[in-house]
């Protein structure tokens, strides 16, 4: 039975969820002017916006037939510009050489919502783009048979063309262009979608990037890379704690500096920080060096504020104690964890824990802003451009329509970009300069360490066994301060989304569940990382699966596989999941038969049950994300206490695929960032400063670490096109640090309960 | 003043001797294909050619550069179809592609210098250069399509 109560509150407030701009809202307020009864939204009904499917605005067709796919969402590495082109292309019947895309500028009033993040553009916008194309092509039939004469059932469009059979006619999409796109847009009711096997792109294997050739000969554009007229390079020196401002500064020695034209000072953002800039004393200059030397010579003393003391180690230990106490709030519960635990023949306790991270996005934030005439237009690597156009208006003092988000590509986003932060800096430094154009630029160390870093958990899991080693009580407590706490006063607990990231609704078949979340402060701004919360819950759901069947005397798969339990759809809502993606949960169901799916495929893949050689193990992990199913295995060898990962193999169930070349690139991405946090990665604090700088010591893998062969499995139904999408940039990551560490267990005897695994295991 | 070639043009700089070439590059020539990525030459973005020779352009001041020959992605080929390149695009190695240019000009170097490269070249070398993406497995494979590529070729030109 479904809790209406909880769900209809909760799933109002939080639809938008991890949509940037429907945070503030979700956070404080609700929603005004809608009725309680009024049916819920869901999916892409319900972000920010909505959706478009016509294709005046998507698709243009010029006179030589070149036909020009305007990208609304963000490319970052995902893919999207082609994966897009691909959707709309196949519909539309055009000739993959003469596509083009264009990006779009952030106007969610025309393109609907583009906040690229949460593994959705696909599963949002795959049917509304495919409307798009099918539109075009009717139009471009209707625009043909109305010059021939002939009823529009009698044409038909692809290959570029439109042909009449009956009199061997044909016109190409150039010619018909302009008479097509006169014409009313049809009903989108009465439109004709492809059958999947007339595809030609999609599902296929064969399309290239739409960016390969500038990519691979520099002419490519990101946010760092644009040039205007006129334009000065600007870098900032922030302050160092969370939350600290400017308390004295001499600029004497910076201004001394030919070239320095400029210091100016930014106001400190108060809190909630939200996306405002963190405040502190930029350096304008003729170009980043210059700017960079000015910042060198600044005098500047820090007032550090509330979290000058905060560190990291200590900072554990209060997580920890948190984790050990009861009293947390209870966020699930069933069955009667405590009497079940009492009465079991064997408990098991484990502590996770979980290190901050930097996305670390190889193109540092970077950002163009200029104003003339009083407007503004800036160009910048983000991920939520319409968030951008809002905050930055906001933040200049202009109307909405005085200003213009130009999106480049991004180099690497990972979270880090949805915050606009970076943006407003350069829309403040242009200001102070008469609205001239002002490049700001993050150095690398600027990233490291005024980041919105990855929370920082502890999670206390505890279990009773059964005399035949049977988990029949489970309990998770988990502490970890909460992205809501840039948003509004620090709530001090995780949000419904944070939860709802592979906490609440991973499938267990134990009768006697209990979880509860103590409160944990922020003390640094905590954003986005990719996969998110899912990134700790899986760590430790999946870790301590692999405990449990150690003290069963088990093998790992199958016990996992026996806590997955039979093949079942499960309600999300029930397990006290109101968020489930923002999806519908009658539609997106938790499917355990798909989650055993992608078990035993990773577990083929990597040979499961295959003797070892010393130092040498196997560990399995199975996660569910962005209404995904991905399990991995993986094989690690330990030599004198230093882990490598010589081989992975990763299995996805994410329903039906639009370009299966671009799912494979997200996971072999996934299994090496995995392997950065199962193996190096993390930020710790000292005085409230981020103690790692750059590169050399904020460590993510190299090609030598990363592990040698990656094999992608695909399971499940990936024509089923009919069926909804599931997300593919953030799912293949949660499972891919557990499935190491379960293997490095398995090598050596020795459980890692704390990322990085860093040294642990050198004598 | 230092006076150098970049991509076969001779070019001026009269500014801070000890500017890195990387922002000489980008901000002062209009080269935006060389990429900074940390700024210590611990991520590799930066690479290009000095004197025929993988550098990282981020650490090398200006003034050092006198008569030196620099090649960028820019200038890499004229077509854009070093094997190097050609192979990055066959197997669609980039994702976000930052840091693509800094990864091909260290593979370029390291496919026009030996005849043949190991599983064990590729780690020695291509561990200078960051991606976050997580490309190297297409890396690794392009690396490898390349060289056979260019000694089929070479083969070819000897018969």
């Amino acid at each position: 039975m479904r809790k209406m109560s909880i769900t209809n509150v909760s799933r109002r407030g939080l639809l938008g969820g991890m949509g940037a701009g429907a945070f503030v809202l979700a956070v404080g307020l609700p929603r005004p002017g809608r009725a309680q009864e009024e049916e819920p939204e869901f999916g892409r009904d319900a972000m920010p916006n909505g959706w478009r499917d016509d294709p005046k605005i998507f698709i243009a067709i010029a006179e030589d037939g070149i036909v020009t796919v305007t990208c609304h969402r963000q490319e970052m590495g995902q893919g999207v510009r082609t994966s897009i082109a691909m959707v709309v292309a196949d519909e539309l019947g055009a000739d993959w050489e003469n596509v083009r895309v264009d990006q779009a500028p952030g106007d969610e009033e025309k393109y609907g919502n583009q906040d690229t993040d949460g593994s959705r553009s696909l599963r949002h916008h795959f049917m509304p783009l495919r409307r798009a194309g099918a539109a075009a092509r009717t139009m471009l039939e209707q625009a043909a048979a109305d010059q021939w004469g002939v009823d529009v059932s009698e044409v038909k469009a692809d290959g570029h063309k439109v042909s009449h059979a009956g009199s061997g006619k044909s016109l190409g999409y150039g010619e018909l262009a302009a008479a097509a796109m006169d014409l009313e847009v049809p009903e989108r009711d009465s439109l004709v979608l492809k059958d999947p096997s007339e595809f030609r792109y999609i599902g296929k294997g064969s399309i290239g990037l739409v960016d390969n050739m500038d990519i691979t000969t520099g002419n490519t554009t990101y946010g760092i890379d644009v040039k205007r007229d006129g334009m000065l390079y600007a870098v900032v020196a922030r302050p160092p704690v969370y939350g600290g401002k400017v308390a004295s500064l001499d600029d004497s020695a910076a201004l001394a500096i030919e070239g320095v034209e400029k210091v100016v000072q930014i106001d400190p953002a108060e809190f909630p920080t939200e996306f405002a800039p963190l405040g502190g004393v930029a350096v304008i200059a003729r170009n980043t060096y210059l700017a960079m030397k000015g910042r060198d010579a600044l005098q500047i003393e820090w007032e550090d504020g509330p979290n000058a003391d905060y560190d990291s180690e200590a900072y554990r230990e209060t997580l920890s104690q948190a984790a050990n106490s009861a009293g947390g709030k209870v966020i699930r519960d069933e069955g009667d964890y405590d009497e079940a635990a009492a009465g079991a023949a064997q408990t098991v306790e484990a502590e996770y824990y979980i290190p901050h991270l930097a996305q670390a996005p190889m193109e540092p934030p970077a950002a163009v802003v200029e104003i003339k005439d009083g407007k503004a237009e800036a160009w910048a690597c983000v991920q939520a451009p319409q968030v951008t156009r809002l905050r930055l208006a906001e933040r200049l003092g202009l109307s909405e329509d005085a200003v213009k988000v130009n999106v480049t590509l991004l180099g690497g986003g990972f979270g880090r970009k949805s915050k606009p932060d970076f943006v407003l800096e350069a829309g403040i430094l242009s200001q102070a300069m008469d609205g001239a154009p002002v490049k700001l630029t993050w150095t690398r160390e600027d990233d490291i360490h005024h980041g919105y870093y990855h929370t920082v958990s502890v999670e206390k899991m505890s279990a009773g066994l059964d005399e035949s080693g049977k988990t029949v009580a489970w309990r998770h407590r988990t502490a970890a301060p909460t992205i809501g706490s840039i948003f509004a006063p620090d709530p001090a607990q995780k949000l419904p989304f944070e939860l709802g990231m592979g906490l609440l609704n991973m499938p267990l078949a134990v009768e006697n569940i209990r979880a509860e979340n103590p409160e944990a402060q922020a003390h640094v701004r905590i954003g986005w990382y990719r996969s998110v919360s899912n990134i700790p819950h899986a760590f430790a759901i999946q870790s301590f699966a692999a405990e449990l069947a150690d003290a069963a005397g088990r093998d790992q798969k199958d016990y996992l596989l026996e806590l997955i339990g039979p093949a079942r759809q499960i309600d999300p809502t029930n397990q006290g999941d109101v968020w489930n993606y923002g999806e519908n949960p009658d539609v997106y169901t938790i499917d355990t038969g798909r989650m055993a799916g992608v078990v035993e495929a990773a577990a083929e893949g990597i040979e499961w049950g295959r003797e070892m050689p010393q130092g040498r193990g196997l560990g399995i992990a199975g996660h569910y994300s962005f209404v995904s199913y991905v399990a991995v295995a993986a094989e690690v060898e330990v030599v004198d206490g230093r882990v490598t990962v010589p081989r992975v193999s990763i299995a996805i169930d994410c329903g039906a695929h639009v370009n299966p070349d671009r799912i494979r690139s997200q996971m072999e991405g996934a299994v090496i960032m995995g392997v950065g946090q199962a193996l190096m990665t993390e930020v710790t604090f000292a005085e409230g400063r981020a103690v790692q700088d750059n590169f050399d010591s904020y460590l993510i893998p190299r090609m030598e670490e990363a592990p040698k062969r990656i094999d992608v499995h695909f399971v499940g139904s990936d024509a089923a096109y009919d069926r909804p999408l599931g997300g593919v940039g953030e799912p293949g990551l949660p499972p891919v640090v557990p499935a190491i560490t379960n293997a490095v267990f398995a090598a050596t005897g020795k459980r890692i309960r704390r990322l990085p695994i860093a040294d642990q295991l050198r004598s | 003043m230092v006076t150098l070639v970049i991509n076969g043009e001779e070019r001026q700089f009269d500014g801070d001797q000890d500017t890195p070439l990387l922002w000489v590059l980008r901000d002062e020539m209009g080269l935006t294909g060389t990429k900074f990525g940390c700024g210590i030459a611990a991520c590799g973005a930066c690479t290009v050619h000095i004197d025929g020779a993988p550098s990282f352009a981020c650490v090398t001041p200006i003034g050092v550069l006198e008569g030196a020959e620099v090649t960028t992605i820019e200038g890499l080929s004229e077509q854009g179809d070093h094997p190097v390149q050609v192979a990055w695009r066959d197997l669609n190695v980039a994702q976000c592609g930052y840091c693509q240019a800094g990864q091909i000009m260290q593979a370029a170097a390291l496919v026009d210098q030996y005849d043949t490269v190991t599983d064990e070249d590729i780690d020695a070398v291509m561990s200078a250069n960051l991606c976050r993406c997580g490309t190297y497995p297409r890396i690794r494979a392009a690396v490898k399509q390349a060289s056979a590529a260019k000694s089929g070729t070479s083969e070819a030109e000897a018969q």
